[in-house]
């Protein structure tokens, strides 16, 4: 196995390294800046360029981090490593393994949709392919972003008639940006952003990515209007004391979760919006598929279905890899 | 349709009663009234009858899809529901949907209510074909109405609201005009929102007045004790019983129209004068007391019971109210004297009709001392309803409450897990638990309720991580967490592993503190046993 799960993650012994570890390692090659691909600890880690300012933001200044190009092959000890564009989140890679003929791709967390806040993904021919599953199941299939932003802004428009404040609620890192960014090709109304975006929005802004002009909420002055605002938080700020000052707002989430009805009215969010950057299910099937792989390994969310579906229905080699992936991921 | 699907929509994406009120008063003054008939059939909660089985409808969306039947099992074990379910997977896979579309009486009344009557390959061709017609929302709407299990998620309070705002009549009389009988159709939407009195419907009962829990101590709440009314609150089926125009009619407070399933009441109804509504309880009874209620259960779905089933299992209707007397509506009368009215009016009638006892007291603390024998007569406590009263319509607060008794209490082991439906879907939150029989475990309840959303959703994870085997849905997990279950009620039942059936079972709180040792054995329940 060119690959294996050991305690601390995915090891690659022929190149002495691990992708996504969460324990800490001397060499880590990172997949993407979320919080259960890329933690603290490590002694080096690699990851492409695009990805190293939002690494940076989350592992602090001592983290010693390098910057590899996509597509760009370097060596590990005895392994050939390169990244290749996930679609995921600004710099988000997928890391092909090349040792003695043999290839291994690890996906990460990748989508196959549209999203003009980062590079599309790449198809990777591999013999062995492990995957991502987190919206494994028949169910999940995204609509087009450019109509869900549609619905969006007229849910806006609609709730600022109504004389409501628009509270969306999305993942800072990537679904905010993307949000942002296909509503940019609608309006050029400024949006609200609740304090823990704004950083990363401006990383985005920094790495060329067009959003929305934005503000942030903590900045607008004492007594300030938001009845007609769209106004971005993270999923945790629903139902806190920082969300009094938007009187009774509509609320929102954009998430592939939304698909489901029961997982909105759960939640109490008056609206869904049916917006991931994981790969639906038609998505996850091309994409092994594409890749050739004759081999399958899965992670993440629902392996079980993902599994049994390639083994019984595609006939290919699959199993599922036990990882602690898609905790606390922005799906 | 798509009006509707709209409507469904819309109730569907607001918790605000006043939005959920105006988006179908928005309804009802653009639909045509063919339309709206049955979008008020459907919101308070009346469906149409077993359609297409289930079975069916999973076997059309394996064949239109391909996919293998474990997968769709797993999906809608993750959805939760299964029009949902059918409606998702059936996205995408179908040409985009062709815009033009039926209204919804032409859906109901000559497409779906014909397809009992069709063989079921026609059945499966037709429905597939309005699969691919419809948009998702539309599909979703379809299945609801195909599975029958149409929950829209407004009360029936708020559809009546709906209604009194678009037709300017009380709501009271709203209500009484859904009550009973009717046909979904163009006249009987005019006539609900035709302000002139209609022709009455002799088989319609007036909306029930229900009671609320009494959770304070009633000295507190409730004043002096000599203003209230007790009786038994006794643990049947809530019933109208009518006498109108020479028939009769038992009505159950599910609005179901009770025909033909106690003989015996519709036997003694007939010695009723005629112009008279009862409210009451349905009971088993043996004796001087109500028979467990799996006796009373044995009799609700069964049509012309045989002569052992009358014998084993008799029913009486023990009255508390009069509503109606001499063809007038006595309702707004106080309560004292409907009482007086109802006595007088049972006074000689036989031991099936019976007056509910008065419970006279002085004190709150007499009351109370009564209320502790509750559960040695086989009922549930003590109902009070407020001397001068009105018989009111639904639940409002004030002058009916039920002062339950505290319930039975047992310490008992989880066993299995499933998930729930509709907000639950994909949680963890239906749960069996057992208590200990020798070495062993055996079922003696599920339960679901009672835990807040922080408990669900640890439980949820724990569950996941410690299950030992699945059988579909179901879960099996390490016997490991206690929960302290109350119930109201314990009988013997040879239709349960236990040979218990526990009344109303739900979790009290969930026993970090005890170990799996700790729960109770089975002797220790049967010793609950009245
Ligand atoms: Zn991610
Ligand atoms: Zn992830």
């Amino acid at each position: 196995m060119l690959v294996q799960l050991t305690s601390a993650g995915l090891y690659c012994a022929a190149g002495d390294f691990h992708v996504d570890p969460w324990r800490p390692v001397p060499r880590a090659v990172i997949t993407h800046a979320h919080a259960d691909h890329a933690r603290s600890g490590m002694g080096v880690y690699y990851a492409t360029h695009d990805g190293l300012p939002l690494l940076r933001q989350r592992l602090g200044r001592q983290a010693q981090l390098r910057g590899v190009s996509y597509d760009q092959p370097f060596r590990l000890r005895g392994a050939r490593v390169s990244l290749h564009p996930a679609g995921h989140v600004l710099g988000s890679a997928q890391v092909r393994i090349e040792v003695n003929d043999e290839v291994w791709v690890v996906s990460g967390d990748y989508k196959r949709d549209p999203d003009s806040s980062c590079a599309p993904f790449q198809v990777v021919p591999c013999d062995t392919f492990i995957t991502e599953a987190t919206f494994a199941l028949p169910i999940y299939r995204w609509p087009p972003m450019h109509e869900v932003a549609r619905d969006m802004l007229h849910w806006w428009r609609r709730n600022a008639d109504a004389g409501k404040a628009s509270v969306l609620f999305c993942y800072s890192l990537g679904k905010a940006q993307r949000v942002l960014a296909e509503l940019s090709a609608l309006t050029s109304e400024p949006a609200y952003l609740h304090g823990a975006m704004v950083p990363l929005v401006d990383l985005y802004r920094r790495a060329g990515v067009s959003m929305l002009p934005t503000r942030a909420v903590s900045e607008a002055p004492r007594g300030t209007d938001f009845s007609r605002s769209l106004i971005l938080a993270p999923p945790a700020s629903a139902g806190s004391p920082w969300m009094r000052r938007f009187r009774h707002p509509a609320t929102g989430f954009a998430s592939g979760w939304m698909r489901i009805r029961g997982n909105r009215r759960r939640r109490g969010y008056d609206r869904g919006f049916v917006v991931s950057d994981h790969a639906d299910w038609p998505s996850l099937l091309r994409t092994i598929r594409e890749t050739g792989a004759q081999r399958v390994l899965a992670t993440h969310g629902r392996t079980d279905v993902l599994v049994r579906y390639l083994r019984e229905e595609l006939g290919l080699a699959a199993a599922p890899l036990a990882t602690p992936y898609g905790v606390e991921d922005g799906a | 349709m798509q009006a509707f699907a709209d409507l469904y929509r819309a109730l569907d994406e607001t918790n605000a009663t006043r939005e959920k009120v105006a988006a179908m008063e928005a309804y009802f003054r653009q639909a045509p009234p063919e339309d709206a008939a049955w979008a008020v059939h459907f919101l308070v909660g009346r469906r149409l009858k077993r359609l297409v089985p289930t079975a069916e409808l999973r076997q059309w969306v394996l064949d239109a899809t391909g996919m293998p039947a474990w997968l769709l099992e797993e999906t809608y074990a993750t959805v939760g529901d299964l029009a949902e379910t059918l409606a998702l997977l059936l996205d995408s896979e179908l040409p985009p949907p062709s815009v033009a579309g039926h209204p919804l009486h032409h859906w109901v009344e000559r497409r779906l209510l014909v397809l009992r009557e069709l063989p079921a390959a026609e059945r499966q061709r037709r429905v597939t074909q309005w699969w691919a017609e419809l948009p998702t929302d539309g599909r979703f709407v379809l299945n609801k109405m195909l599975t029958g299990a149409f929950r829209v998620g407004v009360s029936r309070q708020l559809v009546v609201r709906a209604l009194s705002g678009v037709s300017g009549l009380e709501r009271a009389t709203i209500a009484h005009r859904l009550m009973g009988r009717w046909q979904p159709d163009a006249a009987f939407f005019r006539g609900l929102l035709d302000p002139a009195a209609q022709g009455e419907d002799a088989s319609r009962p007036y909306p029930f007045f229900l009671a609320s829990p009494l959770d304070a101590v009633p000295e507190e709440r409730l004043g002096a004790a000599t203003d209230w009314l007790a009786e038994w609150k006794w643990d049947g089926i809530r019933g109208q019983l009518l006498r109108r125009a020479g028939d009769c009619y038992l009505w159950s407070r599910g609005e179901d129209l009770m025909e033909g399933r106690f003989p015996e009441l519709e036997q003694a109804a007939q010695r009723l004068p005629d112009g008279v509504v009862l409210d009451g309880e349905i009971l088993a009874w043996g004796g001087d007391r109500p028979l467990p209620f799996r006796q009373l259960q044995r009799r609700i779905g069964r049509q012309n019971p045989s002569v052992r089933l009358l014998r084993e299992a008799p029913v009486i209707f023990q009255a508390y109210d009069l509503l109606e007397l001499d063809g007038t509506d006595i309702r707004s009368r106080p309560l004292e004297q409907r009482r007086e009215a109802l006595g007088r009016l049972l006074r000689g009638t036989d031991d099936v009709l019976r007056l509910s006892p008065m419970l006279t007291a002085g004190s709150w603390k007499e009351l109370a001392r009564r209320r502790d024998a509750a559960r040695a007569l086989g009922t549930e406590g003590l109902m009070l309803k407020r001397l001068g009263s009105p018989y009111r319509v639904g639940r409002p607060r004030g002058d009916w409450w039920k002062w339950k008794l505290d319930p039975l209490t047992i310490d008992a082991v989880m066993l299995y897990a499933q998930p729930g439906h509709g907000r639950r879907s994909n949680l963890y939150t239906d749960y069996t638990f057992g208590v200990w029989n020798g070495e062993l475990l055996v079922p003696v309840a599920k339960a679901y309720s009672g835990l807040d959303n922080a408990e669900i959703q640890e439980l949820d994870r724990w569950i996941r991580a410690n299950t030992v085997e699945r059988f579909g849905p179901v879960r099996s997990v390490r016997a490991a967490q206690v929960f302290e279950l109350a119930f109201e009620g314990i009988g013997e039942s040879p239709r349960h592993k236990s040979g218990l059936a526990l009344r109303f079972p739900r979790i009290n709180r969930w026993r970090r503190d005890l170990a799996v040792g700790e729960a109770d054995t089975l002797e220790q329940v049967r010793a609950l046993l009245p």
